[in-house]
C-alpha cells in the first residue's frame, strides 16, 4: 500500500485448522457463524471438537460475509457446504446468514463459546467487540445467568479504539503495546464520549504529549469505562475477556489492575467466542433433532 | 457605563461590549488550546470596533465552558444565567430557551423576569450537540454551513438507528453506498439530532413561546427539524444567535456595578 | 436470567433489568400492555422460555422512550413496574 494510504484501523484476519482431526471420519459437522458489524467469524466443529475457524472483516452485505467466512474456514480441507449438517447464525447480522438452520442471540452464544474456550470455572465473560461491549454471567454449562450489553455508545468498543488509532497514525494491533511504553502513567482522558475524547487528545498532542502518552491516557479511560459496566453487572471470578479488544494489552492490563483480578489467558483467537458458541448450539440442536427423528422412527408402526 | 461579556466556548470565544445598555461592539476568535489568549484577542477586536480602550470597561464578566481560564475577568456568571439574561433582553416573551453549542446543549425554562425555573443540559455525549453535525458534515464531505440549507431540499427523512456520532458515521457511509441523495441524508441527520433536543425540551416542559440561541441556531435545517418535531414556531434572534450568552454576561456585568 | 436492556454513555446508566426467571412464570405478561409507549414485548428466548424483553429499536434510547413515565417534576409512576405481579422489572435511573 502506498505511503500515507495505510489504514491504521485494519486488524489482522486469521484462520486456523486442527491438524489432528480428519473431518471425513466425523459423524456430526456443525458450523457457527457470527456476523458482527466489524468482523465475521466461522467455526466448524467435528463431533463437538474444534476443527477450523476463520475471522475476517465484515463486508457491506451480510450474506456474503457469512459465506466468505465459512468458505475461508473450509479452504483446503475438501469440505463443502453440503457436508455441513447444522448451522447456527449469531451476531448483529445473524438474520442475514441465509443458509443457517437457526439464529441465536450473541449473548447466549458468547456464554457458551466462552465456557468452551476458558473452561467451566469462568463465571464472568467480558466481550469487547467492534461496536459493543457485553458483560455476561454464566453457569458451568454456559447458560446465561445475567447479562448487560452496551451498543449505544462507541466508548469502550473497538470502533472507539479505531478512531484513536487513526488519529495517532498507529496500527490498531500496536496500540496496546505502545500505550505501555510510558515511564509514568498519565491521567486518563476525561471525556467518555469518543468525539470529545478525540478533541481532548488533539489538545494533548499540541501541548506536547507523545503518542504513547496519549494512547496510555485513552487505554486507561477505556479500562475505567469497561470497569463501570462490570461493576453494574457484578463481577464474579473466574473472569475472561473475549472480542477484539481482548488482544489489546494496554486496555487488558489496566483493567486487570483496576479490578485486582487477572483475566484468563486465551488459547484461541478471542474473536471466535460467539461463532464457537453458535457452533456448539448447532451441535446440540443437531443431536436433539436426530434423537427426535429416532423417536419418531421407532414410534412408526 | 461600559461592560463586557465573554462567552468562552469550546470552539469560539464571543465578546459583547455593552455601552449604556446598548451593544457597542462584538468580537470573536477561535478558542484553540489557549482560551485565555483567545479571550484577550476577541476582546481587543471588540475594543477596536467600539473605539474604546481596556480601561474604559468598568466590569468584565466571563461565562462558558472555559470561563475559569479568563483570569483577567472581574467575575463569572453561569452559562444558564448568561443565556437567560441575554434571551429575555431580546425576546421578553420567550419561556423556553434552546441553546445548542459545539459541545454543549441546554434547554432552559425561564419566567418573565428571566429567572431560570428549570433546565436540562447535555454535555457528555456528542450526539446532542453541534459536534454531531460537524462530524456528519465531514463524513458527507459537505461544509458545515451548507448542511442545513441542503437538508431543506429533501422531501423525506430516513430513520437513523445509530445514537452515537461515531456509529452514525458508518450509518451515513452505508446510506451513501445505497445511493441515498445527500439532501435526504442531511435531513435524516438533522431530524435525528433534533429528536434528542426535543426530548430535552419535553423533559423541561414544552411551551409555545420558544426561542433558540447558540451557534447551531444559525443552521436553518436544524431549526426547521426541531420545529417539525415539536410542532411549534421557534423565535430566532435577528442576527448573531451565537452572541446571546456573551450579551447576557455583559448584562450580568452591568448588574454588578449598578 | 437477569436481562439488562439499555445503555451507558457519558451521561449515565440507563438500564431496565428484567428477571426472566420470575417473568417466565407469568401467564399474561401484563407489563407489555401497560407500557404507554410499547417498549416491551414477549418472546421465546434461546432457552425456549417465554419471557419479556425490551423491543430492539428502543434499547438505545430508553432514556427518551421512558420519559412519559419519568417526568422531571412529577411523581414517578412507572407503568411496567406497577403492572408486574412478580416485581421482576427494575429501572436503573
Amino acid at each position: 500500500m502506498p505511503e500515507g494510504k495505510r489504514e491504521n484501523w485494519r486488524w489482522e484476519e486469521s484462520r486456523w485448522e486442527n491438524p489432528d482431526i480428519d473431518w471425513k471420519k466425523g459423524k456430526a459437522i456443525t458450523v457457527g457463524i457470527d456476523v458482527g458489524s466489524v468482523s465475521s467469524q466461522a467455526v466448524i466443529l467435528v463431533d463437538g471438537e474444534l476443527f477450523a475457524y476463520s475471522s475476517m472483516r465484515t463486508g457491506s452485505d451480510s450474506p456474503n460475509s457469512a459465506l466468505n467466512a465459512v468458505n475461508w474456514a473450509m479452504e483446503g480441507t475438501g469440505m463443502t457446504l453440503d457436508d455441513i449438517q447444522y448451522t447456527v447464525g449469531t451476531g448483529y447480522g445473524r438474520v442475514n446468514v441465509p443458509f443457517a438452520d437457526r439464529a441465536i442471540t450473541e449473548i447466549s452464544c458468547h456464554a457458551r463459546g466462552g465456557i468452551y474456550m476458558y473452561g467451566p470455572t469462568v463465571r464472568t465473560i467480558l466481550d469487547m467487540g467492534g461496536q459493543d461491549c457485553k458483560v455476561i454471567h454464566c453457569d458451568e454449562k454456559g447458560k446465561v445467568v445475567s447479562f448487560l450489553m452496551n451498543d449505544k455508545c462507541a466508548a469502550g468498543t473497538g470502533r472507539g479504539m479505531e478512531v484513536f488509532a487513526d488519529l495517532l497514525g498507529v496500527p490498531i494491533g500496536e496500540v496496546g503495546q505502545q500505550s505501555l511504553d510510558v515511564d509514568v502513567e498519565p491521567e486518563p482522558v476525561s471525556s467518555t464520549c469518543v468525539v470529545f475524547a478525540k478533541s481532548e487528545a488533539t489538545g494533548l498532542l499540541r501541548s506536547g504529549w507523545s503518542k504513547e502518552k496519549v494512547l496510555a491516557a485513552y487505554c486507561s479511560a477505556m479500562a475505567i469505562r469497561v470497569k463501570s459496566l462490570l461493576d453494574r453487572a457484578g463481577m464474579e471470578e473466574d473472569f475472561a475477556i473475549t472480542g477484539g479488544i481482548a488482544k489489546n494489552l494496554g486496555v487488558v492490563t489496566r483493567l486487570e489492575k483496576q479490578l485486582g483480578v487477572k483475566a484468563f489467558k486465551p488459547k484461541y483467537d478471542t474473536q471466535i467466542a460467539g461463532a464457537l458458541g453458535a457452533a456448539l448450539f448447532a451441535q446440540a440442536l443437531l443431536a436433539k433433532e436426530e434423537k427426535e427423528e429416532i423417536t419418531i422412527a421407532t414410534d412408526c408402526p | 457605563m461600559i461592560t463586557a461579556g465573554l462567552d468562552v466556548g469550546n470552539k469560539f470565544v464571543k465578546v459583547v461590549i455593552l455601552k449604556d445598555g446598548e451593544v457597542a461592539a462584538r468580537g470573536h476568535s477561535y478558542s484553540g488550546f489557549d482560551q485565555k489568549k483567545a479571550a484577550e484577542d476577541a476582546l481587543s477586536q471588540a475594543l477596536i470596533i467600539a473605539g474604546l480602550i481596556r480601561e474604559d470597561i468598568s466590569y468584565i464578566s466571563a461565562t462558558g465552558a472555559g470561563k475559569a481560564e479568563v483570569t483577567f475577568a472581574n467575575g463569572t456568571v453561569t452559562e444558564v444565567g448568561a443565556a437567560a439574561r441575554g434571551v429575555i433582553r431580546i425576546f421578553p416573551e420567550v419561556r423556553i430557551v434552546v441553546d445548542v453549542g459545539a459541545e454543549e446543549s441546554r434547554v432552559l425554562k425561564i419566567d418573565e423576569k428571566g429567572k431560570v425555573i428549570d433546565f436540562a443540559i447535555s454535555d457528555k455525549c456528542a450526539a446532542g450537540t453541534g459536534s454531531f453535525l460537524e462530524a456528519m458534515s465531514r463524513t458527507l464531505e459537505i461544509p458545515l454551513e451548507e448542511m442545513g440549507p441542503l437538508s431543506l431540499e429533501a422531501a423525506k427523512s430516513l430513520p437513523m438507528n445509530a445514537q452515537c456520532a461515531v456509529f452514525a458515521e458508518s450509518e451515513v457511509i452505508s446510506l451513501i453506498h445505497m445511493n441515498t441523495s445527500k439532501p435526504e441524508i442531511a435531513r435524516s441527520i438533522h431530524d435525528a439530532m433534533a429528536s434528542r433536543i426535543s426530548s430535552m425540551v419535553r423533559r423541561v416542559g414544552l411551551q409555545k413561546e420558544m426561542g433558540m440561541i447558540g451557534g447551531v441556531a444559525k443552521n436553518p435545517g436544524f431549526v426547521r427539524a426541531l420545529e417539525r418535531d415539536l410542532e411549534v414556531t421557534i423565535l430566532l434572534p435577528e442576527s448573531h444567535p451565537d452572541f446571546v450568552s456573551a450579551l447576557g454576561a455583559a448584562i450580568a456585568a452591568a448588574e454588578k456595578i449598578s | 436470567m437477569l436481562a439488562n436492556y439499555g445503555y451507558n454513555d457519558g451521561s449515565g446508566d440507563f438500564f431496565i433489568t428484567i428477571d426472566t426467571d420470575k417473568c417466565m412464570e407469568c401467564e399474561d405478561k401484563p407489563c407489555v400492555a401497560a407500557c404507554p409507549v410499547e417498549i416491551l414485548e414477549s418472546f421465546t428466548d434461546d432457552y425456549d422460555d417465554h419471557v419479556v424483553g425490551v423491543v430492539e429499536k428502543h434499547r438505545n434510547k430508553i432514556r427518551y422512550s421512558c420519559a412519559p413515565c419519568k417526568h422531571a417534576s412529577e411523581e414517578r409512576n412507572i407503568a411496567c413496574q406497577k403492572a408486574c405481579p412478580f416485581e421482576a422489572i427494575k429501572h436503573s435511573w
